[in-house]
């Protein structure tokens, strides 16, 4: 894991040769040894081999190397190996289309909390909004609340592609009516209040008859799509497995989006504002920098990714319940965004891929294994209903022995080693008045001063 | 509804909303200790509070047989509670916010979300190697009895049950132990001390680590004492039933002033009150010009919690006894 925290350009030389070589090894090796992973002990091996194959496009994206080699690396592993695993087995589609979709939460979040530093809780209720807006709209829910024969099968289909522009609007407004009374408060106070907001959003969704209750909503559309649907057919597909070719396609557009507007954020007055207020709110105030409204802006920001995913989360599962939407749901998306490392996009992504392998591929698979190795197995120590501890080991071990993620960014690395050269780089020296003789330093995470209870807008 | 009908109902809720406010006020307990030496929201002790529970539950099922006073058991399971969640308290801090002294706020903050989670888990496995995982606790004789009559007063109206009486009365004696130990005893000094000024205390001979220690040994002990209580009063729970009440009680301390120990006591009560009050509140529907109330469904009152919290730091951040401090620049 060393080339995961070197620097890509303190290597030396090019890479090329190797990330091909290794490229086409591990993707050679998934391919041709599906059959053999399919079952038995052997399943364990599947998870090993499509992690290896998916750290290829990590190295593409980290090596030095050739620009055509990198391109040829993503363009083989987004357009061929992952459609065809997924064409193989569908929990492929499946997962890769999760993995897509948390990843855009996790840049979402990572806007709040990595770049404007504010700690969100309940980050997941925006998706729920995202997700309710269609499940209720794109689903025969919408004739069963309007009691309109019309809407017997919910809205027009092809109303999808206006409900991703909705859910990122409905989304971001929430978020703003959310951040307007709670923005105020700072660290620990805005993480409570705003877990027990996204708790109250899950409660609603849990008792309004819009939502259908506990019961959740079934079946839920997505858009008709006559010419991929073709194009799936004449490469094999399966009929199930349309919508998961489509969606899949549209993710990786909306994450483009997503990836091209937090790097461009990162990079602009609005991105500089939010870091510092991270910083020092003080300091940014006096700079005249206008707190309330760049924190809503974060709020608002993040909030929209989530929505937008929210209404394909809903087409995709086809079916939707309060229970995807809980507190520890917030947190997992919590625990990408620290795995990966604070403000950084690569690292946020493949915090990510990491945490969603492991809760959706690793643990099901251990399980499998295990109840056809012990089949008097108790129900009760099956490996998949162990998700929390994934997520609580991410945060306890990163928070103690790597804070600044598995890939930090730039900026953060030159914070995290203060003493070597960092010309455009904040050095973060401002710890607690009376606390000394500690080496832990945490960038990305807003300093805090004794009695910070509220905000400093007096 | 007449006027009587709704005298009953307000004192049923007066009563019952007292159980559970207490039950809120002793977990609360934890959670301000904890900050007021640290500055630290302890997620953690959600789930410290729950291994009470848990204990409780082994206790009285491994008791079910044996002939033997029902307040002998609750003191064996008390005791036995006690003394695990405090340890557990204790090793927490010694092996996961120990490390973290002195880094950014929000450090120590996310190790203690990712504690809770871990020990979720771990409380889960530990339960599930008997098999379970809703366990379902087995209450001594007699202690779901239903108390009828005082000093020959028929009290029937108030849905009092014997559990109910004990848990408020173990309780006060709690609350009062601790206001002697904080404030009238050399223990208690050095605990406002760290409070206080963590530098000048330890300046002043005191072994700051030593206190924050103990201090997580108290909180836990209060915390796994109000498991004990939790699983008496319901009766049901799980590993993960832990976090709803913990923050609620974590809810309780901020409404009564973060780290101010009375103040933890009064955000228990008054949100015992408020949510047992929403939990009924459906009832008034049906009184003439207020039909508007029967639309509030039972399952909202948790909602009632949050919103009492959003209020309380909008209004009076430093809660209701907390003192308004300003920030130094």
């Amino acid at each position: 894991m060393t080339s995961l925290s070197a620097s890509p350009r303190g290597l030396g030389g090019d890479r090329t040769l190797a990330l091909l070589a290794y490229t086409a090894v591990t993707a050679l090796l998934l391919i041709f040894m599906r059959g053999f992973v399919a079952d038995g002990p052997a399943r364990l091996l599947a998870p090993v081999l499509f992690g290896a194959f998916l750290l290829s496009l990590l190295f593409a994206y980290q090596w030095r190397a050739a620009g055509w080699a990198k391109t040829l690396v993503f363009a083989v592993g987004i357009g061929f190996v992952l459609p065809f695993m997924g064409r193989d087995n569908t929990s492929y589609f499946d997962l890769v289309i999760q993995m897509l979709i948390f990843a855009a939460l996790a840049l979402g979040l990572n806007i709040v909390v990595g770049l404007a530093g504010l700690l969100d809780l309940g980050y997941i209720a925006f998706f729920a909004v995202g997700a309710y807006l269609w499940g209720v709209f794109g689903s025969p829910q919408l004739g069963a609340v309007t009691g309109n024969p019309v809407f017997a099968n919910g809205v027009n289909p092809n109303l999808f592609w206006l409900f991703i522009p909705l859910g990122v609007l409905a989304a971001a407004l929430v978020g703003v009516l959310i951040g307007l009374p709670v923005l105020k408060l700072k660290g620990d106070y805005l993480a409570i209040v705003t877990l027990g907001l996204g708790e109250v959003v899950r409660i609603f969704a849990n008792n309004l008859d819009v939502t259908n209750g506990p019961q959740g909503i079934t079946p839920i559309e997505s858009a008709p799509v006559p010419w991929l649907n073709t194009l799936a057919q004449n490469l094999g597909f399966s009929e199930d497995q349309y919508r998961l070719f489509f969606l899949y396609f549209l993710v990786l557009v909306v994450i483009a989006v997503v990836i091209l507007v937090n790097y461009r954020l990162d990079r602009s007055k609005i991105g500089r504002a939010w870091v510092a207020i991270r910083e020092d709110e003080i300091a940014a105030q006096a700079m005249g920098v206008p707190l309330l409204r760049t924190k809503l802006l974060a709020f608002a920001t993040g909030a929209s990714f989530a929505g937008a995913m929210g209404v394909i989360f809903a087409a995709k599962q086809n079916f939707i319940d309060p229970k995807s939407f809980d507190y520890f749901q917030s947190i997992g998306v919590l625990s990408m965004v620290i795995l990966g490392g604070m403000g950084n996009i690569a690292g946020v992504f493949l915090g990510a891929v990491v945490v969603t392998l492991l809760n959706l591929m690793v643990l099901p698979t251990l399980s499998e294994v295990l109840q056809q190795s012990f089949p008097n197995l108790n129900q009760n120590l099956d490996p998949s209903k162990y998700q929390r501890l994934i997520f609580g080991l991410v945060l306890v071990l990163m928070m103690l022995y790597r804070p600044e993620g598995l890939l930090p960014s730039a900026r953060r690395k030159a914070e995290m080693h203060a003493d070597e050269p960092a010309p455009d780089s904040l050095v973060t020296q401002n710890q607690l008045e009376g606390d000394t003789g500690s080496e832990v330093f945490s960038p990305g995470l807003s300093t805090m001063k004794e009695n910070d209870r509220t905000g400093s807008e007096r | 509804m007449d006027l009587q009908t709704v005298g009953n109902i307000l004192l049923q809720v007066l009563v019952g909303g007292l159980s559970l406010g207490v039950l809120y006020a002793i977990v609360a307990l934890g959670y301000t200790m904890v900050y007021g030496v640290l500055q630290l929201i302890n997620f953690a002790h959600s789930e410290v509070f729950i291994t009470g529970g848990i204990i409780a539950y082994l206790v009285f099922s491994g008791l079910q047989g044996v002939a033997m006073n029902g307040y002998v058991k609750l003191l064996l399971a008390g005791l036995a509670a006690m003394a695990v969640s405090g340890l557990l308290n204790v090793l927490i801090e010694r092996l996961a916010y120990r490390p973290l002294r002195g880094a950014q706020r929000l450090v120590p903050l996310i190790t203690a979300i990712g504690v809770s989670l871990v020990l979720q888990d771990l409380l889960r496995f530990l339960v599930g190697l008997r098999g379970q995982f809703d366990l379902s606790v087995p209450l001594p004789q007699g202690f779901a009895n239903p108390i009828t009559s005082v000093l020959g007063i028929n009290i029937s109206v108030l849905n009092l049950q014997v559990k109910d009486v004990i848990l408020i009365v173990v309780a006060a004696l709690m609350l009062v132990g601790l206001n002697l130990l904080v404030n009238h005893t050399r223990l208690g000094r050095a605990i406002r001390a760290v409070a206080h000024d963590r530098q000048t205390s330890g300046l002043m001979g005191i072994d700051a680590n030593r206190i924050i220690s103990l201090t997580f040994l108290i909180g836990g002990a209060l915390g796994g004492l109000g498991g004990v209580m939790f699983a008496m009063k319901y009766q049901a729970l799980n590993a993960y039933s832990g976090t709803v009440p913990g923050l609620k009680a974590f809810t309780a301390a901020v409404l009564g002033g973060i780290g101010n120990i009375p103040g933890a006591v009064l955000g228990g009560l008054v949100l015992g009150w408020l949510e047992t009050l929403l939990g009924v509140i459906s009832l008034f529907g049906s009184i003439p010009g207020l039909a508007w109330l029967g639309a509030i469904k039972a399952e909202y009152k948790d909602i009632g919690a949050f919103l009492a919290l959003i209020l309380i730091l909008f209004l009076k951040p430093a809660g209701l006894l907390g003192k308004a401090t300003t920030e130094k620049v």
